[in-house]
């Protein structure tokens, strides 16, 4: 795991000891609000609808023990006693005080956290596959280049005032766990003839004009990669529209001005800089990759991993939906739910925090990742030990078997906290879980992915949900748009929208039928809710939702 | 013809807390919503917000939201101002902790 250096600390302490000073002068009435917010803004402050946000970077998701503990004392000393983890691996904490918020930036300063260029038009979070550095199907940990990437976004004095936000994110493996297809710029790490590189996309977002990212250039070494980056945001930096803000991001460039020249403009400007580059940025590379060296995997075998698993059905179930495989036989990824059933997606308790962080601590050489998802990872656990890990779990209410299933939804704070949103997500999710775990049906369902947003900024992935859920309002109350089909893995996909949206109350007695349709229509149960999608298309998803509304309202 | 105006109270978050605030008639800031002046014409709303905004000492993000009168004070028209009223509904936090 990535140190900071005494640079990183310098520039984090300074920045927060500004802000120190900014807020004093903000609360003594030196500075107006609209002097003030920019200043907030920059230091992940927000202002939602019923108190401020922070919103704190998680970088690439990668946690210890000593960072997850922090976050847990702040969440009870500065909050209410939990946080909330984001689809961009972010933490938001729901209600700050004005003034105590310099001590939280100090406190998370301690544990070499922060929250600098969580918002406005700059380089955000660089997000990355959540199973980095343990997952068997990587080709190399993108951890490493999400760092140095950070490094260098950080503070750039080029990049501080983009026409609009600029999110990147990374992936080492051939699974796209990243939806790197949906960002700004994605970068998905290949070997070519021995050599490591990327594939670089560019102009993916979903937002109001959804649009998948394209790809710019099949391979750039290593080596190019900085000024490679450098050459996209400069190009982008320039030609960005800042006319309209719906218009300003690098998706509507690249639409506009089409991919080939923004290919050839990128590579003049990658030509011109590349010489520039002294190549430091690699020796660096390689001393960051040095902090990311694999754990010294232990020796002990699976022992009776197997032997529990037929013994105990709750454990089987639970490895079976919650467990990936890891690279190294003998262990396993584990991934921990934060969607028991009924609760708020991504929420956990300072208490839940600090088990995880002893689990990490005890059983998995103290790492955890957050998920875009939603969820926490403990990347490295031993196989021998995962029955004492699950028992552990349980006992905080944290051993729910639903990963990657019908309750396991993304759902961005809608109108339950956020000022933008123009209808609640979180009751919706709540709803939806708590029917499906009534009916007992969503092991037999299988995979299938429910994310939901509050608006069309669309900060809960719905566009790439198998069924995407978008809450709008129409005539004064709740209104909810259902999208079929979308994808955010290697093979992505916006989804289509289904027809005319619903009520509150209607809403989930539509997901119910369009699962049903699912359960009679999929050839067998290996075929998972897209499949039988792709195979069929929508218009029996359609009737089903449809016809029988109408044929009820006949009734 | 002019549009009939549809009334409003003025809103805005505290500027420490980040709490909910309403104007009252005395142009105090109380933190329910019946008790909030309900304001009848348009040229009493812009000097209210005017002066709203010039007291970003005490407040921050003030604004005018429609309102109707009820039986204990001014109600809510819109669902965003009813949550506003109470705080989120998966958890008992905000006004409704004490309300
Ligand atoms: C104060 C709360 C928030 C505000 C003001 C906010 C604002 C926005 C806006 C304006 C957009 C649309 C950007 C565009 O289309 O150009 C957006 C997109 C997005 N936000 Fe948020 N958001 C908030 C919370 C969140 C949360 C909680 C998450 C994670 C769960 C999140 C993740 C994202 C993602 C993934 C997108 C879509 C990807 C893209 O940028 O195209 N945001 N947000
Ligand atoms: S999608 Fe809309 S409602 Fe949800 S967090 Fe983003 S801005 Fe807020």
């Amino acid at each position: 795991m990535y140190t900071y250096s005494e640079f990183d600390e310098a520039f984090v302490r300074t920045r927060v000891a500004q802000f120190r000073r900014q807020v004093e002068r903000r609360l003594d009435g030196s500075l107006t609000e609209d002097e003030f917010k920019p200043l907030r803004l920059m230091n992940g402050l927000y202002l939602q609808l019923h108190a401020y946000m922070l919103r704190v970077a998680i970088p690439y998701g990668t946690l210890n023990a000593r960072k997850m503990r922090q976050l847990a004392m702040i969440a009870e000393r500065w909050d209410k006693g939990y946080g909330h983890f984001t689809t961009r691996q972010n933490i938001q904490f729901n209600w700050p005080k004005l003034k105590d918020v310099p001590d939280i930036l100090d406190a998370l300063a301690d544990v070499g956290m922060h929250a600098i260029q969580t918002s406005g038009n700059t380089i955000r979070n660089v997000t990355a596959d959540h199973f980095a550095g343990a997952a068997a199907d990587e080709v190399t940990d993108p951890r490493p280049v999400a760092e140095l990437i950070r490094q260098w976004s950080t503070d750039h004095p080029e990049f501080q005032f983009l026409p609009r936000k600029f999110k990147l994110a990374v992936t080492g493996a051939a699974q796209d766990r990243a939806v790197t297809a949906a960002h700004d710029i994605g970068l998905r790490l290949v070997e070519q003839d021995g050599v490591t590189g990327a594939r670089v996309l560019v102009g993916g977002g979903l937002g109001r004009t959804p649009m998948l990212a394209k790809v710019i250039r099949e391979f750039v070494p290593l080596p190019d990669l900085l000024p490679y980056l450098e050459a996209i945001v400069a190009v982008y930096n320039l030609l960005g529209r800042r006319d309209n803000k719906y218009k300003a991001r690098i998706k509507i460039t690249v639409h506009e001005t089409g991919i080939d020249e923004i290919r050839r403009l990128v590579e003049e400007e990658f030509a011109a800089r590349k010489p520039l580059f002294s190549g430091i940025d690699q020796t660096h590379l390689a001393a960051i990759t040095a902090q990311f060296a694999p754990p010294a995997f232990d020796k002990g075998g699976p022992e009776d991993y197997q032997t529990w698993r037929h013994a105990d059905p709750v454990f089987r179930a639970f490895t079976d939906t919650n467990v990936t495989a890891h690279r190294h036989p003998d262990y396993a990824i584990l991934t921990v739910s934060l969607k028991a059933h009924g609760t708020t997606p991504g929420d956990a308790t300072a208490r839940q925090m600090r088990a995880l962080a002893d689990l990490a601590e005890h059983y998995g050489h103290d790492e955890l990742r957050i998920s875009h998802e939603q969820n926490v990872i403990l990347p490295h656990v031993p196989k021998r030990h995962l029955k004492a890990v699950h028992a552990a779990l349980a006992a905080e209410g944290l051993a729910t078997a639903n990963v990657g299933l019908i309750s396991d939804i993304i759902a961005c704070p809608g109108m339950d906290y956020c000022a933008l949103a123009t209808a609640r997500s979180i009751p919706i999710a709540q709803e939806i879980a708590t029917r499906f775990e009534a009916l007992k049906i969503e092991h037999e369902i299988g995979e299938l992915k429910i994310k939901i947003s509050g608006c069309i900024n669309a900060c809960g992935h719905h566009h790439v949900g198998h069924i995407g859920i978008l809450g709008l309002e129409r005539n004064g109350v709740e209104n909810y748009q259902i999208t079929l089909g979308g994808d955010g893995t290697e093979t992505a996909v916006i989804g289509d929208r289904a027809g005319p949206g619903f009520g509150a109350d209607e809403i989930i007695p539509a997901v119910e039928r369009l699962v049903q349709a699912y359960l009679d229509l999929r050839a067998d149960p290996g075929e998972r809710f897209l499949d039988t999608y792709r195979r069929v298309g929508i218009a029996p998803f359609k009737a089903a939702l449809y016809t029988a509304e109408e044929a009820a309202n006949a009734a | 013809m002019p549009r009939p105006f549809t009334p409003k109270v003025l809103t805005a978050n505290d500027l420490i807390l980040g709490d909910v605030v309403y104007m009252t008639a005395d142009g105090g800031w109380t933190r329910r919503h019946a008790e909030a002046e309900l304001i009848e014409d348009a040229a009493t709303a812009d000097l209210k917000l005017l002066d709203a905004e010039a007291r970003g000492h005490e407040v921050v993000g003030a604004y005018l939201a429609d309102a109707v009168a009820g039986l204990r004070g001014p109600e809510p028209v819109h669902f965003r101002e009813a949550f506003r009223t109470r705080g989120p509904s998966n958890y008992r936090h905000g006004k409704q902790e004490t309300v």
